[in-house]
């Protein structure tokens, strides 16, 4: 197999996420691009463990995963506690915007 | 030979329009459902890299908790269920060039760098291994790791709490 | 015995410290300030006693008639820049020595006498600070080692006798008289500031005396440059020293007090002149060929000529004066006219000897004149109307007055004579003997008026308003003092002795290879037995009453037209007053005004203008246009660039996010693109 294949996967998961991130309005769905973006550096990873006959590339996808973990429950807590506050997770309502 | 390249490509491809449709679709919840079949192609492309533990992994903690947990926020913040026009904001195109460029910079070096080198993932790779490489030479980040679980429970509990 | 003509600085100093400690503390001293003058005046007479004598007792270098003292001179460097370095210094010769005994007596003695003849005057104390000051200027002039220092001696002198005949100001014309002589003098003093400065240049830029003098005589100086600065400093000698044509000035005067006249105007200030020739000889010598051996002598120069002249106006305008102090005046400008003229005729010694002599003479016959006024003729000066008779009640003045009117007039044993027949001997063996026949006549003439004033004043009936009565000692002391100086002075270079010619003798006057002349019997002789004529008939004229001259005036329309002529001085100050100044007055000034307002304030304002419209124009298209333009366009720019990149802050955060990726991604493509 071509290391390419995978790294271009990888390449076209994280341009979509970055389309995702910028162009939604929902924070959910912000938080779901980014986790395509984690993927995609997962994928990188595990790519080049390969590569490289080490192990090291599981190594750190596995942390990787660990961390998105954590860090999709915290996002999800404070979209929560948004929601609570303003009814909405609407970004353009949560967008501190310039008056005038 | 073949048969994995196959199993690639099929793969790839369900992985990329499960992506795409991730960030164009305009019903919440089948967001979530989409990004879930990318989550397992994957675990799919870990197995086929020879990965099995990862690709174990991901299954268990991304599609079921993480996806889950997804499904818990829009239950949570009352999503529209159904279509919803006003999910993507004004600066689609903009987001889009943006997109563009950055997997054209990536295309780019890759294709340059890495033109014809090939992958022979050999000896499946024990999870012995594994474990042994994380708690020998990165315990420390294990252990941070560990912390930073505790961490964002705790702080989720707390961000999330009615009082 | 040296030190004071090493420290000859000395002798200046005392009067000009006198001046200021009168001027700051005269009005609280008991004398009021006379005291403090006489005591500083003493001072500096005993320090000229003393450089006298040590100058006497130098040895000689050189021998026969090359003998002489060497003289002593100090000089300190005030002013140098590199190329021009003005340095002052004091001299010390005999004939500077002599003029400072000349002068320290006669200041001394008038300062005597000012303390009785100045009682109760409403500015006693300004009046001795100023005779300070004066007698601190000559000795300024005389101890000077350079043109620019004696300059400033004779500047100071001009401006204090200005302050001094000006003394009675309230009076108008006192003031008038006092600005006459200031102009006047002035007027010579263009020559002066010409004279040095052509000489500076033309002796390769030295101010110093000597070095002019050696210069001059050793042909180092072109002879056009020498003849024009030795013109230009007649020019001043003529002002200063009250030559015709400048000699209008000495009679007006008179109207200062009396001292002032006997100090300044006799003995001291306007023999400045002739100092000034006498120190500078060499430049003389060779300007206008004096000596009887040089090539372009033709037995007449214009300074002799000039002595000349003024020798006989001055002795036939003497002859129509009314007021005793005119007549005095007039003598004296007579007399100035034989030291100038001497000097000119290579009588060098002829004419320094007169001045001394002169000095002591004429002092004493002006203080005599003060004399009378004080305390004969009730404070006037008028002969025929206010005096007469006076010999019975002033017997001291009388004696003193004729004694020193002797001495004038040249009659044997007395001072005069001896000077007087010093300069006709060198004139006439010397060439210039149109000169000597001129000093001859002049010398009768000078018998003649000084007899008729002597008879007005002192014989007849008194005609006058007060009670005369002898003068107090203040006044009648210095007066026998002079007399007796009068007598004696002269016996330094007579009867075959030669000490003031030995003691004055310098290093000019060596290597000029001026003559000197032993006595001559027979030229002193006649000179004489003119001069008694002279007075005789004068005396004749006068006491006889049926003489058959006398009333020639009302008679003869041709001798009233003479009188009308010398009654009004030759109408010369019709000439000076209503015609010169009043031309440059009316037309010249006008025209010159004219040019002021039409020429020069014509460009000054058109100037003005064009720098106002180029400002104007350098305002409106440079200033605000371009400037202000780039200026402000800078402001715009940036406040458009402001307005512009605001809006990159919309607080939108997918915004923010987007432009992070897109930044980033632009770089990393440049980076793989370019690197």
């Amino acid at each position: 197999m071509l290391l390419n294949e995978f790294l271009f996967l990888g390449a076209f998961l994280f341009a979509t996420g970055v389309y995702g991130v910028l162009a939604r309005r929902n924070a959910v769905l912000v938080l779901m691009s980014v986790e395509l973006i984690l993927n995609a550096v997962n994928i990188n990873l595990v790519a080049f463990g390969a590569f490289r006959d080490s192990v090291v590339g599981q190594v750190f996808a596995l942390f990787v995963i660990a961390v998105a973990a954590a860090e999709v429950g915290v996002g999800l807590a404070i979209v929560l506690l948004i929601y609570r506050n303003s009814r909405s997770i609407d970004l353009h309502d949560v967008d501190v915007t310039m008056k005038g | 030979m073949v048969a994995q390249h196959i199993a690639f490509g099929l793969t790839a491809f369900a992985m990329a329009v499960g992506a795409v449709r991730v960030v164009t679709t305009k019903n919440v919840v089948h967001a979530a459902l989409w990004l879930m079949l990318v989550l397992a192609g994957v675990a799919a492309n870990f197995i086929l890299l020879a990965a099995e533990f990862v690709a174990v992994v991901q299954v268990l903690v991304y599609i079921g908790a993480i996806v889950v947990l997804f499904l818990f926020g829009i239950m949570l913040t009352r999503a529209p269920i159904g279509r919803d026009n006003d999910l993507d904001n004004s600066q689609r195109l903009a987001s889009l060039v943006v997109g563009l460029l950055v997997f054209g910079l990536l295309a780019s070096v890759l294709s340059k760098q890495y033109g014809r080198v090939h992958i022979h993932p050999g000896t499946i790779q024990r999870t012995s291994d594994v474990a042994q490489s994380i708690f020998t030479q990165y315990v420390i980040p294990f252990e941070a790791v560990s912390v930073v679980l505790l961490a964002a429970l705790v702080g989720a509990v707390v961000i999330a709490r009615r009082d | 015995m040296d030190w004071i003509l090493n420290h000859f600085w000395l002798v200046p100093a005392i009067p000009f410290a006198s001046f200021w400690l009168i001027l700051f503390f005269g009005k609280r001293m008991p004398g009021k300030g006379a005291d403090l003058g006489i005591v500083a005046l003493g001072a500096a007479w005993v320090g000229s006693a003393w450089a006298a004598l040590a100058w006497i007792r130098r040895p000689t270098t050189g021998s026969g008639a090359d003998s002489l003292r060497r003289y002593i001179e100090h000089n300190y460097t005030w002013f140098n820049n590199g190329q021009i370095k003005i340095r002052f210094g004091f001299h010390a010769d005999g004939l500077a020595v002599m003029m400072l005994v000349v002068v320290s007596t006669i200041s001394l003695l008038v300062h005597i006498y000012s303390v009785e003849y100045m009682r109760g005057d409403v500015r006693y104390t300004y009046f001795f600070a100023a005779l300070s000051l004066f007698t601190c200027g000559m000795y300024v002039l005389v101890t000077a080692a350079s043109t620019v220092q004696g300059l400033f001696g004779w500047e100071l002198m001009g401006v204090c006798s200005f302050m001094l005949i000006g003394h009675w100001w309230e009076d108008q014309a006192n003031s008038n008289a006092a600005l006459k002589a200031f102009f006047t003098t002035r007027t010579g003093d263009i020559g002066l500031l010409v004279g040095i400065s052509i000489l500076y240049f033309g002796a390769h830029q030295t101010f110093n005396w000597e070095s002019l003098n050696q210069q001059a005589l050793s042909g180092k100086i072109d002879h056009t440059v020498v003849l024009w600065g030795a013109i230009a400093l007649m020019i001043a000698v003529i002002g200063k020293s009250a030559q015709f044509p400048l000699h209008t000035w000495l009679p007006d005067a008179m109207a200062g007090p009396t001292p002032v006249s006997a100090l300044i105007h006799a003995a001291t200030m306007v023999v400045a002149g002739v100092y000034l020739v006498a120190r500078t000889y060499g430049v003389f010598w060779s300007a206008f060929s004096i000596g009887p051996g040089t090539h372009a002598h033709h037995g007449v120069n214009i300074l002799a000529v000039v002595g000349g002249v003024t020798i006989i106006i001055a002795a036939m305008l003497a002859f129509v004066q009314d007021d005793i102090k005119k007549v005095l005046a007039y003598s004296t400008v007579s007399q100035l006219g034989y030291m100038v003229m001497a000097l000119a005729c290579g009588a060098w010694v002829g004419g320094i000897f007169h001045l001394f002599t002169h000095a002591f003479f004429k002092a004493c016959l002006f203080l005599g004149a003060g004399s009378v006024s004080h305390s004969g003729s009730h404070h006037s000066f008028d002969m025929k109307k206010d005096m007469g008779g006076l010999r019975k009640h002033m017997p001291t003045t009388f004696k003193t007055f004729v004694v020193a009117s002797a001495a004038l007039a040249g009659v044997f044993p007395l001072a005069g004579f001896w000077s007087k027949d010093e300069i006709l001997l060198s004139s006439g063996r010397n060439g210039y003997w149109w000169f000597t026949a001129v000093g001859v006549v002049g010398a009768m003439l000078t018998a003649a008026y000084m007899t008729r004033c002597i008879y007005l004043t002192f014989f007849g009936e008194y005609r006058g308003h007060g009670h005369p009565h002898e003068s107090p000692k203040l006044i009648t002391v210095p007066l026998v003092i002079l007399a007796v100086l009068s007598v004696s002075a002269g016996w330094l270079n007579a009867f075959g002795l030669h000490y003031f010619a030995d003691w004055t003798r310098n290093e000019v006057f060596v290597a000029a290879h001026v003559k000197d002349y032993p006595f001559s019997l027979p030229l002193a002789a006649s000179a004489l037995g003119l001069a008694i004529v002279a007075a005789a008939f004068a005396g004749y004229f006068y006491v006889r009453e049926e003489f058959k001259l006398r009333g020639l005036t009302e008679r003869s329309s041709l001798a009233k037209a003479g009188h009308e002529f010398l009654l009004n001085k030759y109408y010369l100050d019709h000439l000076y007053t209503g015609v010169i100044v009043k031309g440059i007055r009316g037309p010249i000034a006008d025209g010159a005004y004219w040019i002021n307002q039409n020429i020069i304030d014509a460009i000054v304002n058109g100037v003005a203008r064009y720098s106002r419209l180029a400002a104007q124009f350098v305002y409106d298209g440079i200033d605000q246009t371009v400037v202000d333009g780039a200026v402000n366009g800078v402001g715009a720019g940036a406040e458009e660039g402001g307005i512009a990149l605001r809006t990159l802050q919309n607080g939108r955060v997918q915004f923010y996010a987007g432009m992070l990726f897109a930044a980033a991604a632009l770089l990393g493509l440049g980076l793989v693109l370019f690197v």
